[in-house]
Formats: structure tokens, sequence, C-alpha cells
């Protein structure tokens, strides 16, 4: 599974958000989007699972041009998963129906033969006894976890996370990226915007410094917080870090 | 929050707790004295006599309330075969309404047209028209039955009611819902069948309820086309005892329905509006 974006344009009326997205994705990498709030990560990661039409330029899963208007972006979000910053859970749901709702529909599959699929996936991210709460039952650092197990659920091949912990207190912060630490030892292929810069530099294998809707320096964690070719880029940094 | 209200502890308890007794005792005051001077002071109003033995007759309450009660029966009936048809038709019509598909469009048309000229006509007069006009054809029995054609009336009018209470509720769900369910490869139908129909419907389950209350009410119209319900019945007491006691008799059975179905659908709104804070 490789994600290649060229020359990825998009504006929202006349206002351009994205001004020209070259970016390749290969299996197992992990892409961390760091930029100013408004600086287009969000919008990015949208057009990626076809949530979002782009204006101009391509998009290719394995070499097919996803982005081509009337392609249909049905099976592409299923081989392309998505968590939110507001988890988005579904509230009339209990954690376990949220989780089996689109293997179900989907690929036709019964409760019966999914729930010891997904038990395993709640019991490894510490939410075991947690399957039949409602959402509303659930502390953040919980939704959320069950928002990246619902993903998880569907096989999806690459993993798009919008700054999930952003909305969380402080201290439920940690038992979320520990799920992404996890899953990155596995080797999920995983694009994360966010603006937890120290797990940035801990984990990802490129980081992109997206500034006015351009990757405007791209490059190991270490090149990026080290050594920061642009003014931008260190003007960003040394207010965020 | 979490203490009893009615065993004060803190300083401010105490203050709000003494503030409602007084307003308690006000209130309960001033209504004492509303309701004693209605009854010293009507009595005396020189037609009173004559009103009394009219429209507050007792005798005649005693006679007819019996048949009354039994001629609600057919309200009921009317109403409970009326009710599931129209939140059948109204989610029909709230889904219609809202289909994107370009081939469906006749279909949406049809919906928003039938909902327009459903809403916009007085229930009164969809009644007579489809209750006398149909029948009005000359059909064979049962099809000229004047039960058939007026509750079809009232099912027509108010599905397009219920239709547009399901939409706005459609319409509440944020979009952030459907993205989600989108992002995980579901379908358009299974986004609106498994994701917003069940929060909208929910949502909408007190501003329906205040729709049936109306329908119930609603059902003494087809009176002017023929069935015997409670509101004909009623007339038909008052001419044979030339006496509009039966009216107040048949307002009492309304009210004995209305007022708490009423207070529930607000005890639901005043719930779901504090859920949402
Ligand atoms: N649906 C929309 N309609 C109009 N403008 C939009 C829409 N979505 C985003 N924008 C605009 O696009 C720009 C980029 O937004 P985006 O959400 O992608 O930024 P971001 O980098 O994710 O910011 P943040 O860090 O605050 O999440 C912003 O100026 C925003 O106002
Ligand atoms: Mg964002």
């Amino acid at each position: 599974m490789t994600l290649v974006l060229e020359n990825v344009q998009k504006a929202f009326g006349d206002v351009p958000v994205l001004r020209g997205i070259d970016l390749t994705i290969v299996p197992g990498q992990m892409i961390c989007l760091i930029g100013a709030s408004g600086s287009g990560k969000s919008t990015l990661l949208r057009c990626m699972n076809l949530l979002e039409p782009i204006d101009d330029g391509r998009i290719l899963l394995d070499g097919v041009e996803i982005s081509e208007p009337g392609h249909d972006p049905q099976p592409v979000r299923q081989r392309i998963g998505m968590v939110f910053q507001s988890y988005n859970l579904f509230p009339h749901m209990t954690a376990v129906e949220n989780v089996m709702l689109a293997p179900r529909r989907v690929h036709g599959q019964s409760r019966a033969a999914l729930r010891p699929r997904v038990e395993p996936l709640f019991a490894r991210f510490g939410l075991a006894d947690r399957m039949e709460h409602y959402p509303d039952q659930l502390s953040g650092g919980q939704q959320q976890r069950v928002a990246i197990i619902r993903a998880l659920a569907m096989r999806p091949e690459i993993m798009l996370f919008d700054e999930i912990t952003s909305a969380l207190d402080p201290e439920l912060v940690g038992e979320v990226l520990d799920v992404l630490r996890h899953l990155r030892g596995e080797g999920m292929t995983m694009v994360l915007a966010t603006h937890e810069m120290g797990f940035a530099r801990e984990l990802a294998d490129t980081v992109c410094f997206l500034d006015q809707g351009r990757i405007l320096e791209a490059g190991p964690p270490s090149q990026i917080f080290e050594t920061p070719q642009e003014a931008r880029t260190r003007a960003f940094l040394s207010r965020v870090l | 929050m979490g203490s009893n209200p009615s065993y004060p502890r803190t300083k401010r308890q105490i203050y709000e707790a003494r503030q409602r007794r007084r307003a308690n005792l006000i209130g309960g005051l001033s209504t004492a004295a509303v309701l004693m001077a209605i009854v010293l002071l009507v009595p005396l109003a020189p037609g009173w006599a004559a009103v009394k033995r009219v429209f507050f007759n007792g005798e005649v309450f005693a006679k007819t309330f019996p048949g009354l009660l039994n001629a609600f029966l057919l309200d009921i009936a009317i109403f409970l075969w009326c009710a599931p048809l129209i939140a059948v038709l109204g989610l029909a019509l709230a889904i219609a309404r809202d289909l994107r598909t370009p081939a469906l469009t006749p279909l949406r048309l049809a919906a928003v047209g039938f909902i327009d000229v459903f809403r916009g006509l007085p229930v009164i007069l969809v009644i007579y028209l489809i209750g006398f006009g149909i029948p009005g054809l000359g059909l064979p029995r049962p099809w000229n039955s004047p039960y058939l054609w007026g509750s079809l009336a009232l099912i027509l009018v108010y599905a397009a009611y219920v239709a547009e209470v399901i939409r706005s509720g459609i319409e509440s769900v944020h979009d952030s819902q459907r993205n989600a369910a989108l992002s995980l490869g579901l379908s358009g139908s299974d986004v609106m069948r498994f994701v917003v129909l069940p929060q909208a419907i929910r949502r909408v389950v007190p501003a329906n309820m205040n729709l049936f209350i109306a329908l119930q009410k609603d059902v003494a119209l087809l009176s002017f086309i023929g069935p015997v319900e409670i509101f004909r019945q009623a007339g038909v007491y008052k001419s044979l005892y030339a006496n509009f006691t039966p009216y107040l008799g048949a307002a009492l059975i309304f009210l004995a329905i209305t007022i708490p179905a009423t207070r529930y659908a607000d005890h639901l709104m005043n719930r779901q509006r504090k859920a949402r804070s």
C-alpha cells in the first residue's frame, strides 16, 4: 500500500487552504504533520480520506487515482482509517456496537463472528471492561481509544489521526499516545496531525512542517527539530517548544 | 448538586429554601383569593342561574357521561390506527425530502410538494375535500366509508407535520457524526439508517408527542363528515336534552388524556435539554 499526493490543491471558496502538496507515504511509515492552527493539517487528512474533494492535483492509492471526480470513495475509506479530535463515537451505541457497525455492514459479518475478533482489541487497549458502556459513560481518553479500535476493526492499511489528543485533559493524553506507540510497534502506516512535538520527535520517520497550505520543510525529526532550514519553521518551533 | 434540597446545609441553601417558602406562600394566597372571588362573584351575575342549568347540569352530566366515554372509544380507535401510519409515512417523507441522488429527484420533489400542500391547508378543509370528495365518486362499500377517508385526511396532514419535525432532527445531527461514519467506509444509506436517523428520531420524540396530542384532538373534526365520535355524540345529547352540559363532559374527557400527555412531553423535553447542556 502506497499513498502518493501530487500537487494537491484545495480552496474553500476563494480561500486557498492547500497550495500544492506533494507527499509519499510508504508501508510502515509514520509521518507527523506539524504547523500552526489553520495551516491546513486537518484539511489535508480529510482530503486523503476523500471526505473533502480536491480541486487540483492527484491522490494515488497503489497507483490508482482515487481523487478523480466520480471515483467511488467507499472502498477507499475502507482501506484508510481515520480518527478525529472530537472522538465522534456514535452516542446511541455501546462501545462494542460502535466498533462492530462498519464490519457488520460493510463485510456482512455477524456479531457472533465479530466479537471474538474485537474483544482482543479492547483488551489490548485496556478497555475489556468497557465494551458495553455508552460513550457518555466513558472518559475522553477511553472514548478516543474506542474510536481508534473502531477504525482498526476495519483492518485499514493506513491510519490518519487528526490531533487526537488535543481535546483530552493532560493526564489522559498519555494513555492515547501509548496506543499510538503500540501501533507503531506493530508497523502500522500512520499519518498524524499533532501538536505533541515530543511525541513526533520520538516516533516519526518524517516530520512535515505545514505553512499556509504548503509543506515548507520535511525530514527526519532530528533535522526538523534540531537544524530547521527555514526561518518560519524555526519561528514556529520556538513558539511551541 | 448532590445534597438533598429539603435539608438545607450551606448558607446559600438555607437562604434559597426560605425564598422558596415565601414564593410558595404568596403564590398560594393570591391563587386562593382569585378562586374565592370567582366562586363568590360569578353566581351574583344576573344570568348565572340560566348558565348553570344549561352548562353545569349535574343530572344531564350523569346521564350522558357514560355514553360520551363510550363514544370516545371511537376517537381512540381512530387515533390508534392513524398514528402508526402517520409515523411510517412521516419518516418516509422526511427521508425522501433529503435524497441527494439525482435519479431520485422526482421522489424528492414529490415529497417537498406533498409536505408544502398538506402543511399549508387547514385540517378541516382536507377532511372535507377527501372525506366528502372521494366517497362522492360513488364507490361501492366499504370504499365509501367516511372513517376510511376521514382517517386518510388526518394521516396525510399529520404525516406532513411529522416529516418536518423529523427533518429538523436529521439536520440537528452534527456533520462530524456523518464524517466519522463515512470514514469507516459505510454507504450513504447505512450512515443515514444506523447513525443519523436513530439520533434524529430520539431528539424529536417530545416534538412528535405534541403533534400526536394535537392529532387526538383533531380526531373530533371527523364528526363533520359522519363518524359518531365523542364530539358528535355530545351534539346528539345536546339536542336530546336541550342542554350544553354534554359538551363540558366531552371537554373533561379530552383533558383527562391531553393534559397528562402534554406534561409528559414537557418533562421529556426538559430532560433532553438538561442532558445536552
Ligand atoms: N469547511 C470549511 N469551510 C471553509 N473554510 C474551512 C473549512 N474547513 C477549514 N477551513 C479553513 O481552512 C483553513 C485550514 O484549516 P484546517 O482545519 O485544515 O487547519 P489545521 O491546520 O488543521 O488547524 P488546527 O491546528 O487549528 O486544527 C483554515 O483557515 C480554516 O478556517
Ligand atoms: Mg485541525
